[in-house]
């Protein structure tokens, strides 16, 4: 359990960012780099290595990982569909998105399907208000979902696993 | 009149070259080529340019408070963790003109004195991040990032801070010490960041959009600038529209025109969805307080609203509301303002950092009590209960959240109270249909 070749220097490149000594400042950064390369989510052993790259008490690496929404302590699906649900979402439909999704995976936000493929969660205002309803999938965001978008995009996950899996 | 979108519709503006055609990097060539860093600041001083993140705060004065101690760098942060609900404006710049967000970085670290400049951003805008970077690469592979930029012996670079989800990071001093790789609590003030910000050293936080107008405020001159708009409302404003609108998105609009014309022109938004009416809208962000049609439109004088910094907050937060971070937010008739409250309130509750006691707790107990009366379950006396909370709330935080939590609740119930009513004293029927427009659009009387 450590960084490949390239993410250690993606890292080290992260790490001189800042000015010398202030290294814990890309504790934020390297943590992304790490639950990317933990299939999306911070084990406690991640979290003690990347405070050995970075010279960090654990302490200081725990308390970061627990504040901030994008960073998953715990193991998520394979594809994690964080939908929108504050005032100007919920105005153009965002509740029933939600009902919708919930209907169709048997999930309740919060919740992975047995196979472990999809995670629903409800999240907070996403910077995406005019193209709502919305949800972020990965590094990407999905918007103006319509019952029919959302069929496509989980049609679209089950087929990209199913090529992984082949391959 | 277009200043910061005026070639957002080029094909290919992304990219250096096509902006440098378009007379990209003129303005920071002028400013490195032949400007002291005083008389940049003495511009946008002259420029009457405000805070666009949401403070409106004067930017000139704020660039003027940085301390300049001496053997002590100083920094400039960008901050582009647009969070508020409603706002999407910096995600739009940044995505479709980031050029224009670099070149006024670095007009403004030549003024500031910053050698090393960083754009925090929301981890969230993943992908915007890697349009800034790649526009940070070509920039420096064409000589306006680096060593000597331009031959004037000035230095910088700028670096692309991704965060990783909190609303609280927008707050200047918690942005600070996220960028310095900790939660996100905001500083007790003083000292403000002027003095002691990054790693205790000078630092200036300017939101992505003020950042930007530093370009035409260079290029045209800081006095030809402030004579677009009116009185303090200088220049012009990008407005993030959404909603029960026609057609929501991004505008560039000088600051003078009136709302009705925002709300209803072709050139804007279009007017409200579906033939709709007008219930409600939150003009600034959804931290400034909600306002009903009839005070929307007009102020309580009579006079038509314009979208101003004055104009939207004029009759204080008795009649009026604020321009804020430029999140304009329409409900149509058919809306229901209790629900739209609760969300914002448990928004507000999921991004309090849990610092201070008045803002952790009281985030939750509004969430919950307005829950509890918009799901048929409240008494009336959570009506007074919930306009207590706020009001314990509002000034009693470290930071600006607290109050950003109150304001819609106590703006909420101060313009909809007999929505709330009829949700107590009708339970029922609260839960099958909403309460409509009722008199929120008739036109007010106006005193004297």
């Amino acid at each position: 359990m450590k960084f490949s070749e390239t993410q250690l220097k993606r890292a080290q490149e992260l790490i001189s960012h800042y000015p010398e000594g202030k290294q814990k400042s890309a504790l934020i950064p390297i943590l992304h780099l790490a639950q990317q390369a933990n299939g999306g989510w911070l084990s406690v052993e991640w979290m003690d290595y990347v405070a050995g790259l970075l010279q960090l008490e654990p302490i200081e690496v725990y308390e970061v990982a627990t504040f901030y929404t994008m960073l998953n302590t715990k193991p998520t699906g394979k594809y994690v569909f964080e939908v929108c649900q504050t005032g100007p979402c919920m105005l153009r439909g965002s509740d029933q998105i939600i009902d919708y999704i919930e209907e169709k995976l048997g999930i309740k936000p919060g919740e992975t399907t047995p196979d472990g493929m999809f995670t629903l969660k409800t999240v907070e205002c996403l910077g995406a208000c005019g193209y709502a309803p919305m949800m972020q999938l990965g590094s990407t965001y999905r918007e103006h979902l319509t019952p029919e978008r959302v069929d496509a995009i989980i049609d679209a996950c089950r087929k990209e696993a199913a090529r992984v899996q082949d391959n | 009149m277009k200043l910061l979108l005026k070639h957002a519709t080029v094909e290919g503006i992304r990219y250096f070259d096509t902006y440098r055609k378009h007379g990209g990097y003129a303005a920071a060539e002028k400013a490195l080529k032949t400007m002291s860093p005083e008389a940049v600041v003495e511009e946008v001083k002259k420029s009457g340019l405000r805070g666009r993140g949401g403070a409106g705060f004067p930017t000139g004065l704020k660039w003027s408070f940085l301390a300049k101690p001496e053997g002590v760098p100083r920094y400039l942060v960008c901050n582009a963790d647009e969070s508020e609900p409603g706002t999407f404006k910096d995600r739009y710049l940044m995505e479709t003109i980031p050029h224009l967000l670099l070149e006024g970085l670095l007009i403004s670290s030549f003024a500031l004195g910053s050698s090393s400049t960083y754009i925090y951003i929301r981890g969230e805008y993943a992908w915007v991040a890697e349009i800034l970077e790649q526009a940070v690469a070509e920039a420096k592979a064409h000589g306006f990032l680096g060593k000597n930029i331009l031959g004037s012996g000035f230095d910088c670079m700028i670096h692309v801070h991704v965060g990783a989800g909190a609303y609280i990071c927008g707050e200047e001093t918690a942005l600070l010490e996220s960028l310095e790789g900790k939660r996100g609590n905001p500083r007790i003030k003083p000292p403000f960041p002027a003095v002691k910000g990054v790693w205790d050293c000078p630092t200036v936080v300017n939101n992505v959009e003020t950042l930007a107008a530093v370009v035409p405020v260079i290029d045209m001159g800081g006095e030809e600038y402030a004579k677009i708009g009116i009185g303090k409302s200088t220049g012009t404003k990008l407005i993030s529209a959404c909603g029960n609108i026609c057609k929501p998105g991004v505008y560039e609009i000088t600051l003078d025109v009136p709302v009705e014309e925002f709300l209803y022109s072709d050139e804007y938004c279009g007017g409200i969805a579906g033939g709709k009416r007008l219930k409600a809208c939150i003009p600034g962000g959804s931290s400034v307080p909600i306002l009903p049609a009839n005070l929307l439109l007009k102020t309580a004088k009579g006079e038509p609203r314009l979208m101003t910094y004055e104009s939207l907050s004029d009759g204080g937060f008795e009649t009026g509301s604020m321009l804020g971070s430029g999140g304009f937010i329409v409900l149509d008739e058919d809306q229901c303002v209790v629900r739209h409250t609760m969300t914002l309130a448990r928004f507000y509750h999921h991004e309090s950092c849990g610092q201070c006691s008045p803002c952790r707790e009281g985030t939750g107990w509004l969430e919950k009590v307005l829950h509890n009366i918009e799901y048929g379950k409240g008494k009336m006396s959570d009506i007074d209960l919930l306009w207590s909370i706020q009001s314990h709330i509002e000034g009693n935080t470290i930071c600006p959240l607290g109050d950003a939590a109150a304001w819609p609740v106590a703006a909420a119930i101060r313009h909809f109270r007999d929505e709330f009513v009829w949700h107590v004293e009708h339970p029922d029927e609260a839960l099958e249909r909403n309460y409509g427009l009722a008199h929120y659009a008739d036109e007010l009387t106006v005193a004297g």
